[in-house]
């Protein structure tokens, strides 16, 4: 059974490390916060100010000078700090942020990612993710492994406008884990969800891949 | 030396509006808006305005206001997906957008008030943001010419000031504002607070009053939230 949203950023959750500074993008990568794995510590940025993002706020206790890159409402922690965007970014860029999950409309087997227009059809613009994957680390893709259409979205190389060139570390989506290297080296399929063949992703898969399967 | 507290918005703004100017204003998202700056622009009826500022607020509050009225020419911004009305004008060319990646947006107008006038970022290279950019090479890495950005006019919105311009904001209503205060020519701050000078923790200010030309407290802040996420009390207990 391919694995859910849950299960997906739980996957995606095992990749932090104690200590890390890590971005989370909007929609499903804000997720991954649910699954910190027992022991790991880790320090959330959010690209719009503040660093030691907490938890959704009790009901009754949010406030409106306080949401998250999602405009969502969010708390603070005793270690948190405030800054502003022009700072928010001198960090990611320059750096100093260990790791980012983003979601995707494409990833390419040379590590390109698409993630922000559809021409014609949808805009809604980058936000910060040309600045995130242009200077973080290590870049995790979490997405839906198909369009809606069945079309593959790992593919030989992204038809839509481009968020970074080279930039994916690690893909995970519904029916497995690929390691994409920033496209440095072959796509390694490394992970399979359970219950999905190796039949069924190469049938779903329009980009090449060698399979390295623990 | 003449005051810089305002009456009121309307005031505030007096002699500094004119058909096809440049706005910045401040926020992110909702959030760290000046509203009633915004409002006093829409009553002005200015318009052809080029707007920078990271989003263009949602339909029927913030920006979205100025954009239902048909003032706004062309935004800077870099992600505008909680605008349907911005969508619709944009696909149907309407709207002139320059989008911008959040990061180059907040260093290209703090460059802009700072004097620089042009930077280097890998932001954006190989993507449409690089096209008809000048870029080079430093250390092996390709890097791409980003130009400053200037405005005729900034609005923005601090929690506390005073009369000497001197600014602080609260948590992540921070955001664009403290940039903005210095890249455009004029700056225009709406506080919710007008304290007495003196008051603030000199250690603490965010924006140093040089920035800050004409200073108001609004008369109303509705701080509308954009998304209410919460958990439910009996959480607490556990936590």
């Amino acid at each position: 059974m391919p694995w859910t949203r849950d299960d997906m950023t739980a996957r995606a959750a095992r990749e932090l490390k104690d200590g890390f500074y890590v971005n989370l993008g909007i929609g499903i990568p804000t997720l991954v916060a649910n699954h910190i794995p027992p022991g790991v510590e880790v320090t959330l940025q959010s690209e719009n100010g503040m660093l030691g993002m907490g938890p959704y706020p009790f009901e009754g206790e949010e406030d409106p000078d306080l949401v998250n890159a999602g405009k969502m409402t969010i708390s603070e922690l005793d270690a948190s700090s405030y800054f502003n965007s022009a700072e928010s970014f001198a960090m990611i860029r320059g750096g100093h942020i260990d790791l980012s999950v983003l979601g995707a409309m494409q990833v390419a087997a040379n590590g390109d990612l698409a993630n922000w227009m559809v021409p014609g059809k949808m805009v809604k613009g980058m936000g910060g993710a040309m600045d995130l994957v242009a200077g973080v680390k290590r870049v995790i893709v979490v997405m839906e492994h198909s369009e809606k259409s069945g079309r593959s979205k790992l593919v030989r190389e992204c038809t839509l406008p481009l968020t970074g060139k080279g930039v994916v570390d690690l893909l995970i989506t519904d029916l497995g884990v690929f390691d994409i290297d920033r496209g440095r080296s072959a796509v390694r399929l490394v992970e399979l969800a359970p219950g999905v063949t190796l039949d069924h992703i190469r049938a779903h898969t329009e980009a090449d891949f060698v399979t390295d399967l623990a | 030396m003449a005051t810089k507290i305002q009456s009121d918005a309307a005031t505030a703004l007096a002699g500094l509006l004119f058909d096809g100017m440049t706005v910045m204003a401040g926020g992110f998202g909702l959030c760290g808006i000046p509203e009633n700056l915004i409002l006093a622009i829409r009553e002005s009826g200015v318009k052809d305005l080029t707007v920078v500022s990271n989003n263009c607020g949602v339909d029927g509050f913030g920006l979205g206001l100025l954009l239902e009225n048909g003032q706004i020419r062309k935004m800077i911004s870099s992600y505008v997906g909680e605008n349907e009305l911005f969508e619709r004008l944009y696909i149907e060319g309407k709207l002139e957008v320059e989008f911008t990646p959040q990061g180059t947006l907040a260093e290209r107008i703090r460059a802009g008030g700072a004097g620089i006038p042009a930077f280097f970022t890998r932001t954006g290279v190989g993507t449409v943001v690089a096209e008809g950019k000048e870029t080079r090479e430093f250390d092996g890495e390709t890097f791409l010419m980003e130009r400053a950005l200037k405005a005729d006019l900034s609005i923005v919105k601090a929690w506390k000031g005073d009369a000497a311009g001197n600014l602080i904001y609260r948590k992540t209503a921070r955001n664009f504002n403290p940039m903005m205060a210095t890249a455009g020519r004029v700056c225009v701050a709406e506080v919710e607070a007008l304290v007495e000078t003196g008051s603030l923790d000199k250690d603490m200010i965010h924006t140093p009053g040089v920035y800050v030309h004409r200073i108001l407290k609004g008369p109303a802040y509705e701080k509308r939230i954009e998304r209410l996420t919460t958990r439910p009390r009996s959480e607490k207990a556990s936590a």
